[in-house]
């Protein structure tokens, strides 16, 4: 087989060209040696001990395969070295396998142990590239191994070597497509990847194998919109391209009424179909076509996720990679409303500085988009002015532009244009230039007569070309006005003599024919000539030389009798088919006889009919069916592969596939807190606090969704009862219920990272309600609203409120021992705490909250500013509290709606076990607006009686504070069962230092010194700031205000969002939208003085960051800085 | 996606083959030697030529052509982007893209072309990224490989590929750090016979070569940022900080890069630095036609037009020029009747100017085309949009680099049009006059 090949080679090789230095190579210079031989240096090379001979070996192969020639009988002396050490030679080795491993498949075999190690290889990059030659080679005995080291490589931790996963997928779907079902897992695993280092490739991978399952995008949409930015350019322009026909599917025609008004206008097209009229009208009918389509359906309002695409993709048309742009710019146009598409014409106008395969590609484009929206690219009309140095080809496609962008305000720029390239001496380009003049004088009529005058100037022009050109053309104008021109008639007639293209003369004798009537006199005698000089004409022309007859025999017998039988006769020996059957047919037509039938009596009639002028188009008319920028596109027939763009939907189809589905609502809230991030262990702890939350939730959301109110909370009712039941027994059915949660938790931890965004939008529609009133109370109207609130019977503010609630309020009013028995959780949470060690729970529910509570701070995907809408603190205790402080049910409804974008709750103790001799006190600071006072921090407590018996009288006594400071102690507690825990709040001013409040804890037998001592995170409250405000405000704060900071980011904080938690966690503030993605803002007010405080954290490469903390007190600035320092290092 | 590669000289050689798939047969470069020839010049190829089994992308570069051999429907402009991606990366490690350098590198290309594309589909274009995995080939390492046996392939393992900044070698380091930033600006004009402009625009890019050590964070102002009126940049480049306050901030990779190309505002008028007067005539029934051409500087702001070089492409019927340059050499070239003069500096004491006779062939009537006259030129030391550099800081380092910042102008097209002589068909006044009874 080698020798035979070998022989082949040397075949080929010879009869290939161009290869100056053949002699000069060694491996293919043995031209002189034998066939057999002429490798066998390179084999001995091969086989030596020495890296820089094989080395030497292989780069001579390569250079071969390079140019095209042999090597393959080399391949199991190649094969050997597939382990070599040296890494240049592994990888020409690699090289020449991927080329010749499919035509040697068992030698292939040999290598593949050494890929299947490196497969398991420590080092990512060594996974990959293993992972990369395997699946280059097309080998299909190796199928099963691809596809399972596709799989593991879809997981893997490093997100390179499942970005080279992503390429593999295409590789075996074109091996061996029975993979496809396989693959399809596979991908779709990928597709929720959330590094932009995959998403291009695994997008690529879709478009191959799966392009029709567009399913499969909808949980991903959201996310591949925001990572579009960071992805690499190649990936941008797959994923633009696929979620243009994703849209498509999707979302509703946002130029819906525009569609509307052309289907009604196109009915009443004038003829001449000349734009300008449609333009003047364009108004009326779109107001008339808004007013018809407003009755018709509902008022056209865009779907948020159109709106996300096309807002994250507009700055991409400022990327420096054409192909880029040009997606863009096709997504614009298929995607964007009529007002919105015209941003993209600067970007493409753009390209047409680049090199001129580029210019050529978007010039195509250009022309079917002016055609649609010509206004779009009026402004940019001398962009395409012709120079002489383009090549011809661009020339053309700027004059198509340049055509179709004239209307009655340009035309006589663009004539004057036109009128110096027919000068130019490409003639090609001046032909062009003539069609071009001919195509603006039939659309627009007020110019048709100069460019008719002009063209027939140009009738005398000295280039043969140009004037048949002009003929051509003139012909069709003349069509459209005949009897006006019979002069310019006359005139061509006269032509006939010099003019010697054919096309041009058949134009003329079709003129003449057509327009006999006009030109009596001058016909028969152009007739006679043509008659005398027929057999010399071109097919063409005696085919319209025999029209001519025809028609003047039917007008004109008397003197054309004779001229038509002779040239009938000479058409009856032309050597071409065609001519002798037209002159048979025609003779039989129009000479009556007595075997001729009918149809003579019609033949004036067949002939002379009145002909519709022909409309002249651009070619690019009706391309847009096509998606631009595509293959398809530039040249206008289907290429393999292409994927249709989809027409828009008659009705959107649901939108919420791009949701995750969420079981129950209700958790819809608490999920999207808890969904924020998706670190995996702590959902099973918080679906515990779901099903608690839900509860007090729950009249909240009946309240605003109306709809679903009954069953809602008939539902939660009974699920709070068998959660009762189930765990009242032990810690085991407690922990039962558990995993029965984490189980739900599991099902919807899927979807949830995609949920991100959709977070906000449902908030704002689920949660107006709240939203508005969190804002008002952002505005400190807290006390007012209180009093309204107690004033307010409860029923009034919705009926479908829960029964509980109710009761429960009723039952803490009959008395407080009771009290707080009423709520079913608190109820559960006692027997569970009767069974548990008391401090236990505790922490875990701290701990909990913790965890809960740092996945508040949402990622600013969206640069608006819209309030974070989270339930905070609302865990067991929340009615409790709310009860003990007197207040209805409906303020604690509210608490969720209370702005605290970002808390992070760290529990500190307050009183150890053992020194409250069993009972144990923790506090955090819940970073909830303490409402009775605004000025005041608030610190939840809660209390847990681990001793063997009650504790009573719970109370405050003898505060020592610093001056200034105000302490708002929490109600008596009258009773703390064994075993039992409870929550209190009390709120501090601490006038914005970092003094302890000192005070003694009493129970009715003992007294406990403590103190709390606020951490400074914790003496502000975070305030909400656009980033224009925020820019403002530090531009104040400069100089002694500004303290700024370097450090090197812990190695698990060096993403945004971990940064952003760190923060958030370190001090209460809120987070504000910022333009770049290495900063990250915040800002709040201290609580008691309300000065700002606002911190940056600038990001730089290798976890270097610069941490600006601007405030007006500079204590608090200085500390803070060091608070979130610790927070970012450690 | 891409299929295969093929390299072919100006004499349709294919001088290099690459595939990444299963091998397509040269055989397929017939399709584009045929469009070849039915092109009258080699820029005329269309760069996409369907083929019944297959689509040929092409781009001409240095007189080579890169012809992508595709299968199935893709974006021609990812394919077009591609292949001038690959030839700026030859142009980079060999200094030039021509054959010669190619065949002489093969190994090189090979390897290059190998990282670049999987399947088809780009894997590594930065060339950051790609000169940590091949490093480019000098002279000296060439001498130290052939004499130690090293290799060109970098032994580390590049995690370019991994960084959130591939643009970005990691572990850059300079004993001179240095930054350095051309500004340069190109004028494209069509000016009409009488001088005035019928369209102008300015395009400029601003190129960089920056030598930095370690991981410097740029930001780059400037004094008038309003002038830019569309702008394209370097991936490094963050969006919504020039969104938000029209300040360049970036990471910049190491070397050279073009940073940004923008498009100055049409709104402002161009200054026009140079003026052309000519007067090029043939007279009816005579073989002689007269040329006279002077050039002279215009709006320059004091600053000189160097380099100067005018060329005409002149009627087919001149069978020579017989020309007189009052400074630097002309050239005619009977063939293409492509007439050069390289003039030089203009001094505008002594404006440059070439005169003389052009011989036509006898009896010939007289050419109605009239020639159109490229100029190129350069000022050095001037943005003729007067766009300025506020300042250039560093974060993130400690060291103080040296900063430099360089302008210049250039002609890019920029073409003077003869015809002044409106076309007598198209009477332009009644035109108007018609279109105004009209409205």
């Amino acid at each position: 087989m080698s020798a035979s090949s070998a022989f082949n080679d040397e075949k080929g090789g010879s009869s290939s060209v161009g290869e100056p230095e053949y002699g000069h190579d060694p491996a293919s210079g043995g031209i002189f040696s034998s066939d057999y031989k002429r490798h066998d240096d390179l084999k001995e090379m091969l086989d030596s001990n020495k890296d820089s001979l094989k080395l030497e070996a292989m780069k001579r192969i390569v250079a071969m395969i390079a140019r095209g020639k042999n090597a393959s009988d080399l391949f199991p002396a190649v094969v050997k070295n597939v382990a070599c050490k040296n890494i240049e030679v592994k990888k020409l080795v690699y090289v020449y396998l991927v080329r010749y491993a499919e035509e040697q498949q068992d030698l292939a075999l040999l290598s593949i142990s050494t890929f299947q190690r490196g497969l398991k290889d420590p080092n990512q990059l060594i996974r990959a590239s293993a992972l990369r030659v395997l699946s280059s080679i097309r080998v299909t005995i190796i199928v099963p191994i691809m596809m399972l080291a596709i799989k593991e490589a879809a997981s893997d931790m490093s997100p390179y070597v499942r970005k080279t996963a992503a390429h593999a997928i295409p590789k075996l779907y074109s091996l061996d497509p029975e993979q496809k079902d396989q693959l399809i897992e596979v991908i779709e695993k990928l597709l929720a990847d959330k590094t932009t280092l995959v998403a291009g490739s695994v997008v690529m991978a879709f478009e191959e194998v799966c392009p029709e399952r567009i399913d499969l995008i909808h949980k991903n949409y959201r996310k591949l919109c925001n990572l579009l930015i960071d992805v690499e350019e190649w990936g941008q322009v797959v994923i633009i391209n696929m979620l243009t026909r994703y849209a498509r599917t999707q979302f509703l025609n946002p130029n819906i009424n525009e569609s509307l008004l052309e289907e009604g206008g196109s009915g009443d097209k004038t003829f001449y179909g000349s734009d300008e009229d449609e333009d003047e009208d364009e108004e009326e009918k779109e107001k008339k076509a808004e007013a018809a389509a407003m009755a018709k359906r509902k008022p056209y309002v865009m779907d948020p996720d159109h709106r996300l695409l096309l807002r994250n993709t507009k700055p991409l048309l400022q990327s420096r990679n054409a192909a880029v742009v040009m997606a863009v710019a096709q997504l614009y146009f298929h995607l964007a409303p009529k007002a919105e598409v015209g941003v993209i014409a600067k970007a493409l106008v753009r390209l047409l500085r680049s090199h001129s395969e580029v210019q050529y590609v978007v010039l195509q484009n250009v022309a079917t988009m002016s055609i649609k929206r010509r206004g779009m690219f009026e402004p940019y009309l001398k962009s395409f002015y012709i120079r002489s140095t383009d090549p011809t080809q661009i020339k053309v496609l700027k004059l198509e532009v340049l055509t179709n962008l004239a209307n009655e305000t340009n035309i006589s720029t663009i004539l004057r244009e036109f009128q110096t390239y027919i000068k130019s001496m490409d003639k090609d380009f001046v032909a062009a230039t003539i069609q071009a003049i001919g195509r603006c004088a039939t659309n627009i009529s007020e110019v048709r007569d100069t460019c008719l005058n002009g063209l027939v100037q140009l009738l005398s022009n000295r280039d043969e070309l140009v004037v048949a050109e002009s003929v051509v053309v003139i012909k069709k104008l003349l069509q459209m006005q005949p009897e006006k021109h019979s002069d310019i008639i006359k005139h061509m007639a006269k032509l006939t003599d010099n003019i010697q293209v054919p096309m041009a003369r058949a134009s003329i004798l079709w003129l003449i024919g057509e327009y006999c009537e006009h030109v009596p006199k001058i016909a028969p005698d152009v007739l006679r000539k043509m008659a005398k000089s027929f057999t010399n004409e071109e097919d063409i022309v005696k085919l319209q030389i025999i029209n001519l007859a025809a028609k003047l025999y039917l007008t004109n017998s008397k003197q054309t009798k004779l001229l038509t039988q002779y040239v009938l006769n000479l058409a009856k020996y032309d050597q071409n088919y065609d001519i002798r059957d037209r002159a048979r047919f025609i003779r039989q037509l129009i000479v009556p006889t007595e075997k001729s039938g009918a149809l003579s009596k019609y033949a004036k009639k067949l002939f002379l009919a009145l002909k519709p002028a022909p409309v002249l188009e651009s070619p690019f008319k009706d391309r847009d069916h096509f998606q631009l920028g595509s293959l398809s596109h530039l040249l206008n027939a289907k290429a393999g592969g292409y994927q249709e763009l989809p027409d828009w939907p008659e009705a959107a189809p649901d939108p919420s596939v791009r949701n995750v589905e969420v079981k129950e609502s209700v958790f819809t809230l608490l999920e999207r807190v808890t969904t924020l991030t998706s670190v995996p262990e702590w959902t099973k702890c918080s679906s515990r606090e779901k099903r608690k939350e839900k509860k007090v939730e729950k009249p909240f959301y009946t309240d605003s969704e109306g709809e679903s109110g009954p069953t809602e909370s008939a539902d939660s009712e009974s699920d709070s009862a068998s959660g009762s039941e189930s765990s009242s027994g032990s810690e085991e059915s407690g922990s039962g219920s558990e995993s029965e949660e984490s189980k739900e938790a599991s099902e919807s931890e899927e979807e949830e990272e995609e949920e991100e965004e959709e977070q906000k939008k449902k908030k704002k529609k689920d949660l107006k309600k709240p939203v508005q009133e969190s804002e008002s109370e952002q505005s400190s109207e807290e006390e007012e609203r209180k009093h309204q609130r107690k004033s307010k019977p409860r029923k009034s503010e919705s009926e479908s409120e829960s029964d509980e609630d109710e009761e429960s309020e009723s039952e803490s009013s009959q008395s407080e021992s009771e009290d707080s028995e009423s709520e079913a959780e608190v109820k559960k949470k006692k027997k569970t705490a009767e069974s548990k060690p008391p401090p236990k729970p505790l922490k875990k529910e701290s701990k909990k909250e913790k965890k809960e509570m740092s996945l508040l701070d949402l990622d600013d995907f969206e640069p608006a500013p819209s309030p974070q809408v989270t339930p905070v603190n609302t865990f067991l205790s929340n009615s409790l509290v709310t009860d003990l402080e007197g207040l209805s049910l409906s303020d604690s409804v509210l608490s969720p709606a209370t702005i605290a974008p970002s808390s992070a709750l760290k529990s500190y103790e307050l009183l150890h076990r053992i020194t409250g001799e069993g009972l144990s006190v923790e506090y955090c600071f819940s970073r909830q607006p303490f409402s009775p006072d605004a000025n005041m921090v608030a610190v939840q407590m809660q209390f847990t009686n681990s001793a063997s018996s009650d504790t009573k009288n719970l109370h405050i006594e003898d505060v020592k504070l610093q001056s200034g400071m105000r302490v708002k102690e929490f109600p008596e507690i009258e009773l703390l069962p064994a075993g039992e825990t409870a929550t209190a709040v009390m709120g501090i001013d601490f006038c914005d230092s970092t003094q302890a409040a000192n005070f003694q804890l009493c129970t009715h037998t003992r007294k406990f010194f403590v103190s709390i001592q606020p951490p400074v995170g914790e003496l502000m409250r975070p305030v909400f700031l656009t980033e224009n405000e925020f820019k403002k405000e530090q531009g104040q704060l400069m100089g002694m205000n500004e303290i700024t900071e370097k450090l090197t980011l812990d190695v698990k904080c060096r993403n945004e969002h971990a940064i952003v938690q760190r923060v958030t966690t370190a001090a209460n503030l809120s987070r504000v939208p910022c333009g770049s993605d290495k900063e990250c803002r915040f800002a709040g007010r201290t609580v008691t003085s309300g000065s700002l405080v606002l911190v940056t954290v600038a990001t730089k490469e290798e976890g270097a960051a610069q941490l600006t903390v601007n405030c007006e007190k500079m204590v608090i600035g200085t500390m803070l800085v060091k608070d979130i320092l610790q927070a970012l290092t450690q | 996606m891409i299929h295969s590669l093929f390299l072919i000289n100006a004499s349709g050689d294919i001088f290099l083959e690459k595939h990444w798939k299963s091998v397509v047969s040269r055989s397929v470069c017939d399709y584009f030697f045929e469009a070849q020839e039915r092109a009258t010049e080699p820029e005329n190829v269309p760069p996409v030529i369907p083929t019944p089994h297959h689509y040929l992308i092409s781009v001409l570069r240095h007189h080579i052509y890169f012809v992508a051999v595709i299968q199935s429907e893709v974006p021609p402009l990812f394919v077009i982007e591609f292949l001038h991606r690959v030839v700026d990366t030859f142009q980079d490690y060999f200094g030039v893209c021509t054959e010669a350098a190619i065949k002489d590198n093969v190994v090189v290309v090979y390897e290059l072309l190998e990282e670049m594309l999987d399947n088809g589909f780009p894997l590594a274009t930065e060339s950051n990224i790609l000169k940590e995995l091949i490093k480019p080939p000098t002279i000296l390492r060439t001498m130290v490989n052939t004499i130690t046996g090293s290799t060109n392939v970098g032994e580390q393992l590049p995690t370019g590929q991994l960084s959130v900044v591939p643009w970005r070698r990691t572990g850059v380091k300079y004993t001179n750090n240095e930054a350095y930033f051309d500004v340069v600006e190109e004028i494209d004009a069509i000016i009409d016979k009488s001088g005035s402009t019928i369209t102008a625009e300015i395009q400029g890019v601003i190129d960089a070569c920056v030598k930095l050590t370690g991981m410097p964070d740029l930001t780059l102002s400037f004094m008038n940022p309003r002038l830019l009126d569309d702008v394209s940049f370097h991936p490094c480049v963050r969006f919504k900080r020039w969104e938000a306050e029209r300040i360049l901030s970036f990471i910049p990779p190491d070397g050279n890069f073009r940073l940004l190309s923008y498009h100055v505002s049409s709104q402002n008028l161009v200054a026009i630095p140079v003026y052309v007067k000519h007067n090029i005539t043939f007279r009816e029934g005579s073989s002689q036609g007269r040329f006279d051409l002077t050039l002279g500087p215009k709006q320059t702001m004091g600053k000189a037009v160097e380099s100067v070089l005018v060329s005409s492409q002149l009627p087919r019927g001149v069978l020579n020029a017989n020309l007189n340059p009052s400074q630097g050499t002309y050239t005619f070239d009977p063939v293409t009747k492509l007439l050069t003069w390289d003039v030089g500096k203009i001094n505008p004491q002594k404006l440059p100017s070439l005169k003389g006779t052009m011989s036509l062939q006898a009896g010939a009537s007289k050419p109605d085309e009239n020639p159109t006259i490229n100029i190129q030129f350069k000022i050095q030391q001037m943005a003729i949009s007067g766009l300025k550099v506020n300042r250039l800081d560093m974060y993130g380092e400690k060291y103080k680099p040296f900063k430099g910042i360089k302008y210049m102008t250039k002609a890019g097209k920029f073409q003077i049009c003869p015809y002044n002589t409106p076309f007598t068909g198209f009477s332009l006044t009644v035109l108007t006059n018609q279109i105004h009874v009209f409205r």
